[in-house]
């Protein structure tokens, strides 16, 4: 492994650096708070994995951009059926082609297999996007972490309001001394 | 109009407790929130059934989640072992909510009520989510909704103990769910699909890079800990023995067997048993473990003087027949694993509400203060009785047949060592159930047990009817044991 | 902290353009970037603003607790609902497309996906908005131990 290719890789020294902090101060810490915040940064390190994997090299966001947009809508509907009717349908295929581009470049499949929305699947292919998939699925994940945090922090204040500590060790003391 | 209904079965399953929740929060109301939580739940169950009975008539059956197709839309898929996991997952939270309205109203304060019954239909919601998923990405989802709800139950206990023990299962719970995603994301790396089935087409096995490796290292701890196979067991007696009485039936039967559902959908689905057992040394690891476990944990149950505890190692013990079963990945090994799933989920589910009569009616679930309470409650005691005998795998009880698959199996395979292992720790069941059982009746009653009355008939009933199935599928096994053979040949087949 | 006259002027000044961009972010995620989730964090925050500068009583005037638990519930109903709407239009859950042109008339909202979204966003919204306040109230409404 050369210097180069471990530089390289530096988005995945950041997650492992950020995994092993969190996973070590959810073991080692005694203080339930900290612990939290462990395994907040835990979690924090799995987004980051799946967004840089996510990442295709010069990749723009996963928009189709609304030069392109117009000149399909314009096509798709002709210049008489105006105003609402055209913009709606644009964006329905929009969404169908980011999406079929999107698996495009997951498979790495060269070839324009999904043959969604004819030009304008060919107009926009010249442009790389990123995988959008990752992000979307992290933002789920991101909801389920911040339930956790927030049931987690529920629990420590009643656990603070019963035993008047957070300290781990305290509160085995304390549950011995009964 | 049962035509249409017919084919959105697989969702119906999981969308009649999710707006059920919801709902139960909007009428407020402990009693009202109670009767639509039950009727609900014996609708999940009935839809479960039918869907049992379609995939073992027909085949796999499918349905695309907003008719994107399957690669990149969500597919569902229920076969012969997610049909027969998601039905008894179902029929015994259906039976645990008959029996919960007393336990709950000595439990739990009035004013939460309406809040634990929305709860534990999430948590049912969750559990059946991971049954009938096909695609990797929403088994962690489902699996986090009933993790998340099954920690806010459990910190509803009576004692300051249970917030600590939620706490402390929260923590390890989340860890193993973290690692389960890491798995998945490494997955999704080398593959580009979430879709299960479309994962074991395209991961690389033999040959492949190291990253598979390690996506499949994340995801069996990451399970196993969900699971509570020994080494990373610690969170379950505490959580079990705190949490509210009803709670801990629903958990304990379904839970840790939900986990081992997903666990063999990704060894037999994606990892795939040739790569798994025979290039990966996953089999002695696991079989190593359970029997370690299987050992540990009875010895530990020996010990106990809560029965709750005692039944909580118990069940850490009994994971492990689960595992040897499926490490052996023989057809009878196998199925002696899955209907093991089936029967210990009766019998657990069965004993732990034995023990909920018994605090309901004497306030404790020390042993110390269950002494004599067989002459005053005998017909809880008997369930007790009938429910260890079980436990203990003595013939005509549903826990012979599948100690007994996994001694033919064992046999099978020429491993008599672990046959041998095997009878031995049953001596040690033997112990841990005799214990109580001489307490209840062959000690002089302490006061609370001399003054106890028996067990209402409305918490006695579920009772009898889930150690009755105990005896029932002990003799008559073509719905456990032969689906369960039927599953486990489907799933060695290759066809995940 | 109501106390100090430029925080609650401030407060006052700020609050009615976070909401409005919380509108934003809502009805404009069906197309572009935004969605329920990030507006009901938005709306959130001005409700935890106010309630930060105004005391916990007067943010409970405005969202009392009992409805922001309410609009929990309901959020995710109008999600499974519009699911729900799928199927009863014969379509598989969460089939978008057969909304078209069956719930509003041609010329105003045209296209199923559009319309399907829409709804599932603000279910979306609704339930993030109730859920943040609830987890606020549920932290400021502890009582202090010593």
């Amino acid at each position: 492994m050369t210097l180069e290719s471990i530089a390289g890789l530096y988005n995945y020294w950041v997650v492992i650096f950020l995994m092993m902090t969190g996973f070590y101060i959810v073991l080692a810490r005694k203080n339930l708070i900290k612990s939290v915040i462990g395994l907040n940064i835990f979690q924090t390190s799995v987004f980051l994995l799946y967004i840089t994997m996510g990442k295709v090299d010069h990749g723009t966001a996963p928009i189709v951009p609304p030069a392109i947009a117009a000149e399909q809508a314009h096509a798709a509907h002709g210049t008489t059926e105006a105003g609402h009717a055209a913009v709606g349908h644009a964006a329905l295929e929009h969404a169908e082609t980011a999406q079929g581009l999107a698996h495009d470049v997951a498979h790495n499949l060269a070839d324009d297999a999904i043959s969604h929305g004819s030009e304008l699947a060919h107009a926009s292919t010249e442009i790389i996007y990123s995988n959008p998939l990752p992000s979307v699925l992290m933002l789920t994940a991101i909801v389920v972490g911040i339930a956790t945090t927030a049931l987690a922090l529920a629990l420590v204040v009643r656990i603070r309001e019963d035993y008047g500590t957070v300290d781990e060790e305290r509160i085995l003391e304390l549950d011995r001394g009964e | 109009m049962i035509d249409a209904i017919y084919a959105h079965l697989p969702i119906l399953l999981i969308v009649l407790p999710l707006v059920a929740a919801p709902c139960c929060v909007l009428v407020g109301n402990g009693r009202a929130a109670y009767l639509l939580a039950l009727v609900v739940s014996f609708l999940t169950f009935a839809c479960s059934i039918v869907l049992l009975g379609e995939a073992l008539d027909h085949d796999v059956i499918r349905y695309e989640l907003g008719n994107w197709s399957p690669p990149y839309g969500i597919e569902y898929r229920v076969d012969i072992f997610s049909g027969f996991v998601m039905a008894f997952v179902s029929g015994i939270g259906a039976i645990v909510l008959v029996y919960a309205p007393l336990s709950v109203r000595d439990e739990i304060p009035a004013s939460k009520h309406y809040l634990f019954y929305a709860t534990y239909l999430l948590c049912m919601t969750g559990l059946l989510g991971m049954c009938v998923t096909g695609d990797l990405f929403n088994v962690f989802v489902f699996l986090e909704i009933s993790s998340l709800s099954s920690y806010a139950l459990i910190s509803l206990g009576r004692t300051r103990r249970a917030p600590l023990a939620a706490f402390q299962y929260l923590i390890l719970g989340s860890i193993g769910a973290t690692f389960i995603l890491i798995g998945i994301g490494l997955l999704y790396q080398m593959t580009g699909t979430l879709n299960m089935a479309d994962i074991a087409a395209r991961v690389p096995h033999e040959h492949g890079p190291r990253t598979v490796l390690v996506a499949f290292a994340f995801l069996t701890v990451g399970l196993c800990v969900k699971m509570a196979v020994f080494p990373l067991h610690t969170w379950l007696p505490n959580a079990y023995t705190y949490a509210p009485s009803v709670v801990t039936c629903f958990i304990a039967a379904t839970a840790t067997k939900v986990s081992v559902y997903a666990f063999v959908r990704i060894i037999f689905g994606i990892i795939t048993p040739g790569f798994a057992f025979d290039v990966l040394p996953l089999d002695t690891e696991l079989m190593l473990f359970s029997l370690v476990g299987i050992f540990i944990a009875s010895t530990a149950a020996i010990y106990q003087d809560n029965v709750k505890r005692l039944l909580a190692y118990s069940s850490v013990a009994q994971i492990g027949y689960m595992l040897l079963g499926i490490s052996m990945a023989t057809p009878t090994g196998l199925s002696g694993g899955i209907v093991h799933m089936f029967n210990h989920a009766l019998i657990k589910g069965g004993l732990f509400m034995v023990a909920g009569c018994f605090a309901l009616r004497l306030g404790s679930v020390q042993l110390s203060d269950w002494k004599g309470a067989g002459r005053t409650m005998p017909f809880t005691a008997l369930a007790w009785a009938i429910g260890g005998l079980a436990l203990i795998g003595v013939p005509l009880t549903a826990g012979f047949i599948s100690k007994w698959l996994l001694l033919t199996s064992a046999f099978e395979t020429g491993r008599w060592p672990i046959a041998v292992l095997m009878l031995l720790s049953s001596l040690l069941a033997v112990v841990y159930v005799w214990r109580v059982v001489e307490t209840l009746f062959f000690s002089e009653p302490s006061e609370a047990a001399a003054n106890a009355t028996e067990a209402p008939l409305r918490m006695l009933v579920p009772t009898y009817v889930l150690i009755g199935a105990t005896l029932l599928f002990g003799v008559w096994t073509p719905y456990s044991a032969g689906i369960a053979r039927q599953a486990a040949i489907a799933l060695l087949g290759g066809t995940p | 902290m109501s106390a100090f006259p430029i925080i609650r002027i401030i407060t006052k000044l700020l609050i009615p353009y976070i909401l409005l961009f919380a509108f934003y972010v809502q009805f404009h995620g069906d197309y572009g970037p935004g969605g329920g989730f990030q507006a009901g964090v938005i709306f959130a925050s001005a409700l935890i603003l106010y309630g930060l500068v105004f005391g916990l009583d007067a943010i409970k005037k405005v969202a009392p607790p009992i409805v922001i638990e309410k609009c929990m519930a309901l959020g995710v109903l109008v999600y499974a609902g519009t699911g729900a709407l799928t199927m009863a239009l014969g379509g598989k859950f969460l089939d978008y497309n057969v909304l078209e042109h069956h719930v509003l008339p041609q010329w105003h909202v045209p296209s199923g996906q559009h319309l399907g979204i829409f709804l599932v966003e603000l279910g979306v919204g609704i339930t993030v908005t109730a859920v943040m306040t609830m987890i606020f109230y549920a932290f400021a409404g502890r009582k202090q131990v010593q």
